[in-house]
């Protein structure tokens, strides 16, 4: 869990650098435009309408007046009027955006509703109005656009400031009795900064295009002053005898908006990576690497075999470091670990559902017959394996009906019916206790309750009897009782008949309450394999099993010598954290932590031996009881 | 009881509670407007019977313009009189032609209206499948300069005004070329550069907001579902992805096509388009006070109207629009 | 660690609840999240208060700090109703009583530094980390933390050290009564530990009083000594904690809890389990 660097370089933001160079070259030629090349733009002279040539690069007007010189002289006044539209706009805006959201609920319901409609009107037809009411001239123009403008900036303040004052830190404060002021300038204004200046830029984009605009139709700048806009219209007029003459105007206007947007998406795309802390890959590559050439290794009889997995990410980290198990027909196999193990990405490899950019490897993974290197057979593979996701609302499609997706593979892939698919499926929903199938396949994800959702997903995943499920945290998100329901009929599904179940889990005390075998995964390895009978009877080798055994309240009280009575006072802790992936030590990944370790175990990886329960990878496996004493005392 | 019950109501009821609540919403729009238009004659500074005769007309000339006009009555009174014409279909006539104002929409709002519908079309059109091509093609990272030019070309286009894109347009097909008709609304053909000169820009920028919103949505734990059913292509993107992504893009898109009706006003006058943008651009410039009423009026509900085929569209393509607030989903 | 009856009831009540209605939506439709709810943290003691998603125990939290108003019923700090208290007195109390939220990554301002969070709850109205700093770091050790943490920005610490430092934060105002809500669950359990212990020794050394707000029972367990059970709204059942969540839960609900537990003993065989036990199927927001 750590956040990106908190400014990027520069050089990865190439837009903010070409925005805000664009912006500042404008702004300078706005102050020194009418200075160095005023008098020029004022001179008539004979050659009236001339091409552009060496004299006059884009050539002449109507009177003989040089256009390039014209369009640069025109920068200040397109500039101010635009700044001052723009200030209006936000002024004005986030007076009434922050008046909007002190008011009552109802006003502010209300004005909202107001703001929203204002909104939707196009700004352009709002400055019309204001500049009928007013007159054509610059100063309209200006009020006209720039009150024009202020709804979107109300509309951001007020969804702002309700957001962001709803937020856990603003209601800490409050109850901290900071006062009002405070709260306003510490805690909100620096939260809202961000979206408030991007819409400054992109408005400014909009400010500038809207207020030539009316120039350009005759209702902004009055002759004998001129902007961009009334020189471009006077360049459409000569649009048949010289081209070029709208070409310079056009040009200003397009280029200062573009660079006013490119600063402002630069300045969005920075807060979205800050908030988000997406990684985003730099090159990626999504492949399986052919069979090594122990192909012939003994992957067992199980129903899925996997030896020396790894997968790694762009930059070649192992993310998952040698991974090798089986899973027996029918067994349920539990795979443990913290955040960061490598536990999902484990499965998602077997599954091939890794995200973009991620890289597999493995000397076996093979699924019953299935190869599942390269390009295993989409058919196959959809029907042979089941997956479960954690959070069964995101990860059903909300605009379509739950009948649909739950029947999705058998119609895609079994060639099923849409009669028979709905059979199947509705007769996988009785097993899993779903009082009116039919009804649920009728709905939306959306109108179910978690736990519905979850045994429709279960439902789906086995009504193509596949030879593996392959269920990622599915009862995370659930509610106690609910979960304790979803794990009896995960564990009923498993029992009943050919399908076996991989269950990924943070929660040491759901795998051993539920799987037949545990898998104990530290820093993308895993460390320890063992029945959970033996993980119930605190038989458990490995010391990192043992830590997290007496740091989860529920297995150390169970284990407690007292049987539960009464709770220990303190939770056994493990000192540090576990290493980053790119920064994993040469030995045994948990060694820095461990209060077993030997000097061995700093310098080389052990390998599994077997405990009598399982295999665990330890030079020192515990072999007394567990006592549950803190491992650590602090 | 079914397990199932989630305070659930038929489908029908959900749609009729939607569409009354829209249609209020559209009614609380019109008041706006009427009352918006009604005020601008009130706001004028000075007398807008002086502003709408010439600046040497007589004092008789004026009283005479300020009762014709209404002006001399108690506001109230003239709002009334206002509503009720406006209920009979009586939008005045104006000071310039003292042609009726409702003839002149009836005349000019097919132009206006064609265009429009044509410009929203092109900009779906090419919007949607170039943003979800580039978002696909791109996915994670993938062919870095595909995606630049993209960004940069749709940032460039984004920012060029209809104005400036119908200028271009007319240099390049009209006079260089001299493949179409430069203005009027003269053949089919003449429909062509206006059509492009309004939709490029808003196509533009919904590109980017597609291209954004599918990258958004490929990364969705429903999609990942998706891809777990090995799914092809076609029912991968067309199933799965395109009505996820129709919604946020058309929540945030609806405000660009409303917005294009103000392209349309600036853009008819470059062609000489006979709709009602360029004719309200003429009333304003000679302060024709009835003609920018009753035009304004109905580019407003029209505006209003775009909107709420935007939000029916949405409706039926996530029926959660239906029923929550929409507040939080537009907030960008 | 078990008090006897005579001293649970002789210590003063801190916080009380007297038949809390809460509803959210408009007066006309109001939907009751908590229907009467009657609750008591005595001094120096850890109520657990235990419930699934929907039974309102963060509505609860929220009202008994005052951030919420009841519809009925009213909250006493230390037998004052806030509602009745006039303006200091309103601040006084509310600093009394400190809620520690759920996530720790929306729980601090992202655009201030540790030190200067800390050093706001020492002094709300003219808190600088330059005056405060000894006092910041004393607590940011009690927290177990260094002291330059004090001039690191939230993004810089991991989930639980950040929940470490909403702990330093709620602490350092001095309240009387803590309110911890869930503030474990979105944490790793050998990072859970860390926390849990970190407030175990905390209590100690400061004399605190908790409300401690989780859905994990194992959890409420061990560090409560006593326990209410929420469900839909309403306290179904409460007493000490070795009580209701050990040998003798009274009411089924309590029961069917227990029962769920997966505390790493097998689960009961699936013929063995109701076919579709009184769970609530209700769409309810979670939170």
């Amino acid at each position: 869990m750590t956040s990106p660097p908190r400014n990027p370089t520069l050089l990865r933001r190439p837009g903010l650098v070409v925005g805000t160079a664009g912006l500042l070259a404008v702004l300078v030629l706005a102050v020194l435009g009418p200075w160095v090349w005023g008098d020029q733009a004022a001179q008539l002279s004979d050659s009236t309408r001339a091409a552009p040539g060496a004299d006059h690069w884009l050539g002449t007007d109507a009177l003989g007046r040089d256009v390039l010189a014209r369009t640069l002289t025109a920068t200040r006044l397109t500039l101010q009027t635009t700044a001052l539209a723009t200030a209006l706009a936000a002024s004005v805006g986030l007076l009434l955006g922050g008046t909007i959201w002190l008011s009552g609920p109802r006003v502010r319901t209300a004005g909202l509703r107001i703001i929203d409609v204002l909104v939707a009107y196009p700004a352009l037809i709002l400055s019309l109005l204001v500049a009928a009411v007013v007159g054509p001239g610059p100063t309209a123009s200006v009020l006209a656009v720039g009150v024009a403008g202020s709804p979107a900036f109300a509309r951001l303040t007020a969804n702002l400031a309700g957001s962001v004052a709803a937020r856990d830190y603003v209601t800490s404060a409050r109850m901290l009795g900071v006062p009002k002021h405070r709260l306003f300038l510490r805690h909100m204004l620096p939260n809202m900064a961000e979206p408030l200046l991007v819409l400054v830029s992109v408005a400014f984009g909009t400010i500038l295009v809207t207020l030539s605009g009316l120039s350009f139709l005759g209702l902004g700048a009055q002759p004998p002053h001129f902007d961009w806009g009334s020189l471009l219209s006077e360049g459409l007029r000569e649009l048949h005898t010289n081209p070029s003459q709208a070409l310079g105007p056009a040009l200003a206007i397009v280029l200062t908006g573009t660079c006013a947007g490119l600063v402002g998406d630069a300045v969005a795309a920075g807060a979205d990576a800050r908030s988000s802390g997406v990684r985003v890959l730099a090159r990626s590559t999504d492949e399986t690497s052919a069979p090594a050439a122990g192909t012939g290794a003994d992957s067992g009889a199980g129903v899925l075999g996997v030896r020396s997995l790894t997968v790694s990410d762009a930059f070649g980290t192992r993310l998952v470091d040698g991974v090798s198990f089986d899973v027996g027909p029918g067994e349920i196999v539990g795979v443990v670990g913290e955040s960061g193990s490598g536990k999902t990405l484990t499965a998602m490899a077997v599954a091939r559902l890794l995200p973009t950019g991620l890289r597999t490897s493995a000397e076996v993974m093979r699924l019953g017959d299935l190869d599942l290197h390269g390009r295993p057979e989409a058919r196959r593979l959809a029907l042979d394996l089941g997956v479960v996701f954690q959070d069964p609302l995101s990860s059903l499609n909300p605009a379509l009906r739950m009948g649909t997706q739950l029947t999705e593979v058998l119609r895609t892939h079994a060639r099923a019916t849409p009669q028979e698919a709905h059979e199947r499926v509705r007769r996988s929903l009785v097993r899993m206790r779903v009082a009116d199938p039919d009804e649920l396949m009728r709905s939306y994800p959306h109108q179910l309750s978690g736990g519905m959702r979850q045994r429709a997903m279960i439902a789906a995943a086995l009504a193509a009897a596949p030879k593996l499920i392959i269920a990622d945290e599915p009862t995370t998100a659930l509610d106690m009782t609910v979960q304790a329901d979803v794990l009896r009929l995960l564990r009923e599904a498993g029992r009943g008949g050919e399908t076996a179940v991989l269950l990924i889990s943070h929660d040491i005390a759901v795998v051993s309450s539920v799987c037949d075998r545990a898998l104990v995964m530290y820093s993308g390895r895993v460390v320890e394999s063992l029945d959970t009978s033996a993980l119930r009877g605190g038989e458990a080798a490995h010391p990192y099993t043992r830590a997290l055994l007496s740091a989860t309240p529920a297995a150390a009280l169970a284990l407690a010598p007292t049987g539960g009575g009464a709770p220990p006072d303190r939770l056994a802790t493990i000192p540090g954290r576990p290493p980053r992936p790119g920064l994993r030590p040469a030995g045994c990944a948990f060694a820095p932590r461990c209060s077993h370790a030997l000097d061995l175990c700093h310098d080389s990886v052990p390998a599994p031996v077997g405990t009598g329960t399982g295999t665990a990878a330890c030079f020192a496996p515990v072999t007394a009881p567990h006592d549950n004493a803190p491992e650590d005392a602090r | 009881m079914s397990p199932l019950s989630t305070a659930r109501a038929r489908p029908g009821r959900i749609w009729a509670r939607f569409l009354l609540r829209r249609l209020l919403g559209l009614g609380a729009v019109l008041v706006v407007l009427v009352t918006a238009t009604f005020l601008i004659l009130q706001l004028v500074p000075g007398d807008p019977a002086r502003a709408a005769i010439s600046v040497d007309a007589s004092p008789e000339e004026v009283a005479a313009m300020r009762h014709s006009l209404g002006l001399d009555r108690p506001l109230a009174e003239q709002f009334a009189s206002y509503v009720g014409g406006l209920l009979t279909g009586d939008l005045g006539t104006s000071f310039q032609t003292g042609e009726a104002v409702s003839r002149i929409i009836a005349t000019r709002l097919p132009f206006t209206a064609q265009l429009a519908v044509f410009s929203v079309l092109v900009a779906l059109l090419i919007a949607v499948p170039a943003g979800v091509v580039v978002a696909v093609a791109c996915r994670g990272g993938r062919r870095r300069p595909l995606d630049t030019a993209f960004t940069t070309t749709a940032s460039v286009v984004g920012c060029t005004p209809e104005y400036i894109a119908g200028t271009l347009l007319v240099l390049l097909f009209a006079v260089t070329l001299g493949w179409l008709p430069a203005a009027g609304a003269a053949t089919p053909a003449s429909l062509l550069l206006p059509v492009a000169a309004i939709a490029l820009s808003p196509a533009a920028a919904l590109a980017r907001i597609v291209r954004r919103e599918t990258a958004v949505v490929l990364e969705e734990d429903y999609l990942r579902t998706a891809r777990a059913k090995r799914l092809g292509g076609w029912a991968l993107y067309a199933r799965h992805t395109l009505p996820n992504l129709l919604t946020s893009t058309l929540t945030m898109g609806g405000l660009l096509l409303a917005g294009l009706m103000g392209g349309t006003v600036i853009v008819e006058s470059v062609f000489a388009w006979p709709g009602l943008g360029s004719r309200v651009v003429q009333a304003i410039l000679v302060r024709d006070f009835p003609v920018i009423q009753g035009i304004v009026l109905v580019i407003g509900l029209m505006a209003a109207v775009i909107n709420l085929l935007v939000d029916v569209c949405l409706g039926v393509l996530d029926p959660r629009t239906l029923t929550g607030k929409t507040e939080e989903a537009s907030s960008s | 660690m078990t008090a006897t009856e005579s001293d649970r009831t002789a210590r003063p009540a801190l916080l009380r609840a007297e038949g809390v209605t809460v509803g959210y939506g408009s007066r006309s439709v109001a939907v009751p999240v908590l229907r009467s709810v009657d609750l008591e943290l005595r001094h120096g003691r850890t109520l657990g208060l235990v419930g699934e998603s929907g039974s309102g125990k963060s509505t609860l939290a929220r009202t008994l700090v005052g951030l919420l108003r009841p519809s009925a019923g009213r909250v006493l700090h230390e037998g004052r109703d806030l509602a009745s208290a006039d303006r200091g007195e309103v601040a006084a109390l509310r600093r009394s009583v400190q809620l520690i939220p759920q996530d720790p990554y929306a729980s601090l301002n992202p655009r201030m530094t540790v030190g200067a969070a800390i050093a706001e709850a020492v002094d709300p109205r003219r808190a600088s980390l330059r005056r405060h700093r000894s006092e910041v770091e004393r607590w940011l050790g009690l927290v177990a933390l260094d002291p330059d943490a004090a001039d690191r920005h939230p993004h810089a610490f991991s989930g639980g050290q950040r929940q470490r430092i909403a702990v330093a934060r709620a602490l350092a105002a001095r309240p009387r009564v803590v309110i911890a809500d869930e503030i474990t669950s979105a944490l790793d359990c050998s990072v859970q530990a860390e926390v849990l212990n970190v407030l175990a020794d905390l209590r100690a050394e400061l004399d605190l009083t908790m409300l401690f707000i989780s859905h994990d029972l194992s959890v409420v367990r061990l560090v409560s000594d006593d326990v209410a059970v929420l469900y839909l709204g309403r306290v179904v059942e409460r007493g000490e904690v070795h009580e209701v969540l050990g040998q003798a839960p009274a009411h089924p609900y309590t029961r069917l809890l227990l029962d769920s537990v997966p505390d790493g003993r097998e689960l009961p065989r699936p013929s063995e389990a109701a076919a579709e036990p009184l769970t609530p199927h209700r769409a309810v927001p979670r939170g």
